[in-house]
């Protein structure tokens, strides 16, 4: 189910908070109602955690993550890290990276099995996404963009694109992620998607700002109208529990 | 191995859905159809839809404040310029792609004009949009019209031509002048009087530039005057009328003048007895018997005014009888004069008496014995000038040559067609003096013609129109044989044609 909400009057919620299927982090604001949304709808299934990093609220940016691990900026203070490293749960590794382009946000796109990745990115930074992540990376572009973090966003289940990518390139990408993917805006034809909205697997949060069209779009591609929550949780929980034993 | 030219994947953009209204679209900088678009933003806000206009049935034109009055004629360009242009500054805002009129009823005071405008909307996206502007046009008589309406004789500045002498050759002359340079295009009426003309504006700039031509075709001298016809006091507008009233220097060429004391010294003791021979804005003076010339600008000679000792009226013809010469040929300004000792009679006392008299001419390039010369008669006049009192022990000459005749030819000719002829400016003729003197005027005109022929300098500044019911009859082939001064046909305008100088000629030479 895909909401809307809006940080402190601005629309960008994707700015300002990052979630996965395993967590979820929010930026400190000067009122709890951003907070309250996100633990409303998700405080049942998987922690979510208040924090800033580098001392900025705009920790959606900054910070790259899925299931598996958390990969954190250079600028990351120690108290930052540590508090990471005890709100989330244990099988996520969080790790701070070493990397010039400091914004991994927007630099790096990832669910739990695929990453994208700014075409400069280094090739230990590759590596470490690789191994942190857990994931298969691919450096790209989108509609001309080398932000790849910034103009698109996809779950396990399906990906929403910048409006203006080709279709030749919808495929490509198509056939790299193994997703569905769909060209569109967020934000009332904003072309920042992953700025203007965060999802994972089973739910969305978007932009006040959000049209009806645009979330009849953003339900469809990435299926949040039959996701059951619980059922993606325990399937996690039953693989862990598999690996435990 | 890289291949020499790259590889480039055709590339197709998809479509999106629009954001607001769903219907899928092509992406755009707005990211929305068209329709959703211009209902979000209309980029014809604020700018006028309805403006008021002034326009005088009279003269159909329309007011553009703070003063003029544009004359246009409905769905003209100027029109649509003045329109657009009481639109405000609209690059400000938006760019103009299109302007045109949308037809209305003539009578329904009504003009509307359709704009098309672009605009740059919503990062990127630029919005094409058409509205319609309505002018009231709303009827207001223009000033001139008013005035005209109010008193149709009225004008605001005069100019008062006077020149002091009893001919009308100057006034000739300058009616050509004016009329080939159109000066007086601006003169509501021309009104002829006596010793001179009456020029009438209806705007003050008009006269003065009027009078400054005259300034620079003639030494003058002027003053002028206003009188208060109306005030408003609640806008402090003063109405005048405004009289130039000029003066023109009596001195005309071919007169003979004494100097007075004073003006020779200061033009370097030019003896005082000079003829003038041409008159611009200077005044050109020669002194016959050292061939000494010198120029006398306007003020310099309303300084100290004087007078002509002898005019042209005053001529008495002379038969020339032996020519010696006695220095080289001189140019001055244009002309060539020669000095020589001549011995003449007078015409009259020719064959009847044995009055020669011998005296120092400056026609002796051109005099030769049994030629008839134009002079002034000192020896049997009686002057009673004033300056000529002044000098003492002045020693006058009999007689002074100052042209050569063709009387006789001229005799002949007279009553004879020229090739060519002059325009004129309509004039009033002012009958208050009751002067029937028109003989008089038919006989200075003529006069005036002849000048033109025989001086070819005079005829620079002057337009001739070939006179197209001139046929040469056969006693002219004789005449025009004769070393006779007449107009060359090269010079003649063939009404509107651009005349060629004159390349030779007709010069008199036996």
């Amino acid at each position: 189910m895909a909401t809307r909400l809006m940080f402190e009057n601005s629309c960008e919620v994707g700015v300002f908070s990052k979630l996965t299927n395993a967590y979820c982090l929010v930026a400190i604001g000067g009122s709890e109602s951003f907070y309250s949304t996100f633990e409303a709808e998700l405080a049942d299934h998987i922690p979510v955690v208040k924090t800033s990093i580098a001392g900025t609220r705009i920790i959606g940016r900054l910070c790259a993550g899925n299931k598996n691990g958390l990969l954190l900026p250079h600028t990351t203070t120690d108290q930052e890290l540590q508090q990471l490293r005890n709100s989330l749960p244990d099988q996520v590794v969080v790790q701070r990276v070493d990397e010039k382009l400091s914004a991994l946000g927007n630099c790096i796109a990832c669910n739990d099995h695929v990453a994208l990745t700014h075409t400069d990115l280094d090739r230990e930074t590759e590596e470490l996404v690789a191994d942190v992540l857990g994931v298969e990376v691919f450096r790209q572009t989108i509609a001309g963009n080398i932000l790849v973090g910034s103009y698109c966003a996809f779950s396990n289940r399906g990906g929403l694109v910048h409006p203006h990518t080709s279709i030749e390139d919808l495929d490509e990408l198509s056939t790299l992620l193994q997703v569905p993917l769909v060209a569109g805006t967020v934000n009332r034809g904003s072309e920042v998607i992953a700025a203007g909205m965060t999802v994972n697997d089973w739910t969305a949060f978007c932009g006040a700002d959000t049209t009806a069209t645009e979330l009849s779009v953003i339900e469809s591609v990435f299926k949040l109208r039959e996701a059951q929550p619980t059922a993606i949780v325990d399937e996690m929980r039953k693989s862990l529990i598999d690996s435990y034993v | 191995m890289a291949e020499s030219s790259m590889f480039r994947v055709p590339q197709t953009i998809g479509h999106i859905l629009c954001c607001k209204c769903g219907v899928p679209i092509v992406p755009n900088g707005a990211n929305m159809c068209v329709t959703c678009l211009r209902s979000e933003v209309d980029i014809t806000e604020g700018l006028k839809k309805h403006v008021i206009i002034m326009h005088c049935p009279e003269c159909d034109s329309y007011f553009e404040p703070p003063r003029t009055w544009i004359k246009a004629q409905l769905e003209s360009k100027e029109l649509l310029k003045f329109c657009i242009g009481k639109l405000g500054d609209l690059n400000k805002k938006v760019r103009l792609v299109d302007a045109s009129f949308v037809w209305t009823e003539p009578h329904s005071k009504r003009i509307k004009v359709k704009l098309t405008v672009q605009k740059e909307v919503l990062n990127g996206a630029i919005l094409e949009q058409s509205y319609v502007v309505e002018y009231v046009q709303q009827d207001h008589m223009c000033e001139s019209c008013t005035r005209i309406q109010a008193n149709p004789d009225q004008w605001v500045a005069a100019v008062q031509l006077r020149q002091h002498v009893p001919h009308r050759r100057t006034f000739f002359y300058l009616e050509q002048l004016i009329l080939k340079h159109g000066a007086a295009s601006q003169a509501i009426k021309i009104k002829q009087v006596d010793e001179g003309i009456d020029f009438f504006f209806a705007n003050r700039s008009h006269a003065m530039r009027f009078v400054e031509f005259v300034g620079k075709v003639t030494p003058l001298r002027n003053r002028h005057d206003k009188q208060l016809v109306s005030h408003d006091p609640k806008s402090n507008n003063y109405n005048y009328k405004y009289t130039f009233s000029v003066e023109i220097c009596p001195i005309c060429r071919e007169d003979l003048i004494c100097l007075p004391p004073k003006v020779a010294t200061s033009l370097g003791n030019l003896g005082p007895i000079v003829i003038c021979t041409k008159v611009t804005d200077r005044i050109a003076l020669l002194d016959p018997f050292t061939l000494r010339h010198c120029f006398l600008s306007a003020d310099q000679y309303w300084r100290v005014p004087f007078k002509s000792l002898f005019t042209s009226r005053q001529f008495v013809e002379y038969i020339v009888l032996d020519v010696e010469p006695v220095s080289n040929e001189v140019d001055f300004g244009g002309t060539k004069y020669k000095l020589a000792d001549v011995q003449v009679a007078r015409k009259s006392d020719f064959g009847r008496n044995d009055n020669i008299f011998y005296v120092r001419t400056h026609l002796g390039h051109l005099l030769n014995a049994g030629d008839y010369a134009l002079g002034y008669d000192i020896y049997g006049a009686n002057s009673n000038d004033m300056e000529l009192d002044k000098y003492r022990g002045l020693t006058l000459p009999d007689a002074i040559l100052v042209k050569k005749s063709y009387g006789e030819k001229h005799e002949k000719k007279r009553g004879k067609a020229r090739p060519w002829k002059l325009k004129s400016l309509e004039m009033e003729v002012d009958e208050s003096k009751g002067r029937s003197d028109n003989d008089k005027m038919a006989s200075e005109y003529e006069g005036f013609l002849r000048d033109l022929e025989e001086n070819p300098e005079l005829r620079f500044n002057i337009s001739l129109y070939r006179n197209r019911e001139y046929q040469p009859s056969e006693n002219a082939s004789m005449t025009t044989g004769d070393d006779l001064p007449s107009v060359p046909l090269e010079e003649l305008l063939a009404d509107l044609d651009i005349s060629d100088d004159e390349d030779e000629e007709n010069n008199m030479r036996d």
